[in-house]
């Protein structure tokens, strides 16, 4: 049996599908559903079952084609960069507001990815950020909290 | 049926409604067009956008996406062997050589009228079908549902999965499991919540859609120094040549046209299946059909080899949307994500939509007509200039599809908590995209999810408890038989495999 990485994330989905079903059988459902046929509980016991069968399945059946991933060759690094700024976007967003956060976002992406024309970088940040903001707002009327424009008193 | 049809069309021809086609189609040729995205990240792209209008008018605009992504990935298959989705590779085993023989307009213009007829034909038997199936659902009962969706997302595991049918049929688990999250919509009660009240609601389906599709595509394109702007670039404007067709070719084109507009319908409507398979299928059949010396001609510029599965993927598009509106049971991930627009905006597709919603059921066939002529009118004289966009480097591409996404959810949930938990989606299915597991059985099994409890709940509590119900009537047997049927198919070509 060769051990590959989609034996590994096979092994995990079944450590994931044991932990869920036993999760699932420690549901609370009230003292009057216990015995019922069907409760809250009852789905996700054969979904629990259902995920270690397949799994199980995967993890001891041989492979036929192996799939093999020249890692070497992939783009952590940026692809972790972005990431990090998308969670730090995230993290900021509610706190200083839609405009300011998205631009800079946006910029900090294109400067992550290799762009380093910083008149594109602008434009494609604050002035799109603003645009893309009124079509929201101003067009569409969907509510964009933004404490940063609120301070400086371009919105109510 | 002519009242359903007169309210469609009043519906659909409002300024507002032609606009939203012509923005869906537009946007979704340039998302087709992208190797890599599409048309489930063009719609995912489109769903924050479409809760700001009413019902049929977002359905509608989804709908354009969806032709125009499909329409874009046929111009990339021609133009640069580079299929923006799998439901266009066919298209690229006779247009690429058709363009590289210096006929590039006018594989592209057999492409555009191809689809066109294709489209047009299928909305035809979709006009007369949906209503007649709509009525014979009515019939369904609770256990056949949950044999329907069963066999649902076994079909989609069996046919989107490239022989990896466990890897697929984990990842229908895997969907079920995340629609599980939150609170059972009979008793309350939380489940796998982990008393973190932003689970409560459960995980919403655009944020699930958003971070498998949007997100880590952008992720995955990152991550395998792909660029799919770089073979945009090598589109010339001058080299495209005529868009006439000849009378020869004319036909060609009609001889196959409507035999493959049929095939394409018919496999669009079975679950699990849709364009990719209508269009090889299609491909396939018309070479069979055609004389020893067209036969020969396939692979290297055949009117007939780029006819058959243009024709067929476009039908398939709207075979596809008769098992979503007659029974509200998606049968592909793009479907299954309208299914789960169509529910955000409080709309429950299945036979009662055609009595309760009529305008929405007719608007959105009546919108797939218009889209189809405005995909002919718009798209083709424009697509040298929308293959110029695409030029847009991948340096701003990424960061604006993280950018739509995220904005996506901000603006439903005003939420870190969803921000944080998408990107760690995101970044779990871009690893296991890396390893071919694939996505759309998990999107569609999280949108059936519920569906799928909910009718077991019904069926386990009026047969007490009893499996039986699964094969107690006749049409519940039947369903679950075909379902048995794909599986012993599934085993059965992996035990082959393994012999071989």
């Amino acid at each position: 049996m060769n051990i590959n990485t989609t034996k590994i994330i096979s092994l995990l989905f079944f450590i994931f599908s044991a932990l869920y079903l036993y999760t699932a059988y420690n549901i609370q459902v009230f003292s009057f559903d216990e015995n019922s046929p069907f409760n809250a509980k009852t789905f996700p016991i054969y979904l629990g079952y259902a995920g270690m069968f397949f799994s199980g399945l995967k993890i001891i059946l041989p492979e036929v084609n192996t799939i093999k991933v020249d890692h070497k060759s992939l783009e952590y690094k940026k692809t972790a960069i972005l990431v990090l700024i998308a969670i730090i976007y995230g993290f900021t967003i509610l706190k200083v507001g839609y405009f300011l956060t998205t631009s800079l976002f946006l910029a900090s992406s294109y400067y992550a990815l290799g762009e380093r024309r910083w008149l594109w970088i602008f434009l494609l940040s604050f002035p799109f950020v603003a645009l893309f903001m009124y079509l929201l707002h101003g067009v569409l009327e969907i509510y964009l909290r933004d404490p940063f424009l609120k301070l400086i008193g371009v919105m109510g | 049926m002519i009242e359903g049809i007169l309210i469609g069309l009043k519906t659909a021809l409002t300024f507002q409604n032609i606009f939203m086609v012509m923005i869906g189609c537009f946007f979704g040729t340039i998302i087709g067009m992208l190797p890599g995205l599409g048309p489930m990240t063009a719609i995912a792209l489109m769903i924050p956008i479409t809760y700001g209008f009413d019902p049929a008018t977002g359905l509608i605009l989804m709908a354009g996406v969806y032709y125009g992504a499909v329409f874009g990935g046929s111009t990339s298959s021609i133009l640069l062997n580079a299929p923006g989705v799998p439901g266009t590779v066919a298209t690229s085993f006779d247009g690429y050589p058709m363009a590289q023989q210096g006929k590039a307009g006018k594989a592209l213009a057999i492409a555009a009228w191809s689809s066109f007829a294709g489209g047009t034909l299928a909305t035809i038997y979709l006009l007369f079908l949906a209503p007649s199936l709509s009525k014979v659902s009515l019939s369904f009962r609770s256990p056949d549902y949950f044999a329907l969706m069963i066999l649902g997302l076994t079909a989609i595991a069996a046919f989107s999965s490239k022989g990896q049918f466990i890897k697929a049929m984990m990842m229908v688990v895997l969907g079920l499991m995340l629609a599980s999250v939150g609170q059972d919509s009979l008793s309350d009660i939380t489940r796998f919540t982990f008393n973190n009240m932003n689970l409560t609601d459960g995980i919403s389906f655009v944020l699930v859609v958003m971070a498998t599709f949007a997100m880590s595509e952008a992720l995955t394109i990152i991550l395998k120094r792909n660029d799919p702007s770089a073979v945009a670039k090598q589109v010339s404007l001058t080299e495209l040549g005529s868009i006439k067709i000849n009378k020869e070719e004319r036909t060609q084109m009609l001889k196959a046209i409507p035999r493959n507009s049929v095939i394409g319908f018919l496999i669009g409507v079975l679950p699990g299946a849709g364009a990719t398979i209508a269009s090889f299928l299609a491909y396939g059949m018309e070479r069979n059909f055609v004389s020893d010396e067209e036969k020969a001609k396939f692979g290297k510029g055949s009117v007939h080899g780029l006819t058959a599965p243009e024709t067929a993927n476009n039908a398939a598009c709207s075979g596809a949307f008769v098992p979503l509106l007659t029974l509200g049971i998606p049968g592909s991930g793009t479907t299954a994500v309208m299914l789960g627009a169509l529910l955000g905006f409080g709309i429950q597709p299945g036979p009662r939509l055609y009595i309760t919603n009529p305008e929405i059921f007719w608007s959105v066939i009546m919108s797939m007509y218009i889209g189809m002529v405005i995909l002919l009118i718009l798209n083709l004289p424009l697509i040298p200039y929308i293959a110029r966009i695409l030029a847009v480097p991948k340096n701003y591409l990424i960061p604006l599809i993280l950018f739509f996404s995220i904005t996506g959810i901000y603006v439903m949930s005003f939420n870190n908590f969803d921000i944080y938990l998408m990107i760690g989606i995101a970044v779990i299915a871009t690893f296991m995209r890396l390893y071919d597991f694939p996505m759309p059985p998990l999107i569609l099994a999280f949108v059936l999810g519920g569906l799928m409890e909910e009718n077991l709940r019904r069926s386990l509590l009026i047969s007490d408890g009893s499996w039986d119900f699964l094969w107690s009537r006749p049409l519940t047997a039947s369903i679950i038989a075909v379902t048995i049927s794909i599986v012993s198919w599934q085993v059965y070509k992996t035990l082959k495999n393994r012999k071989v």
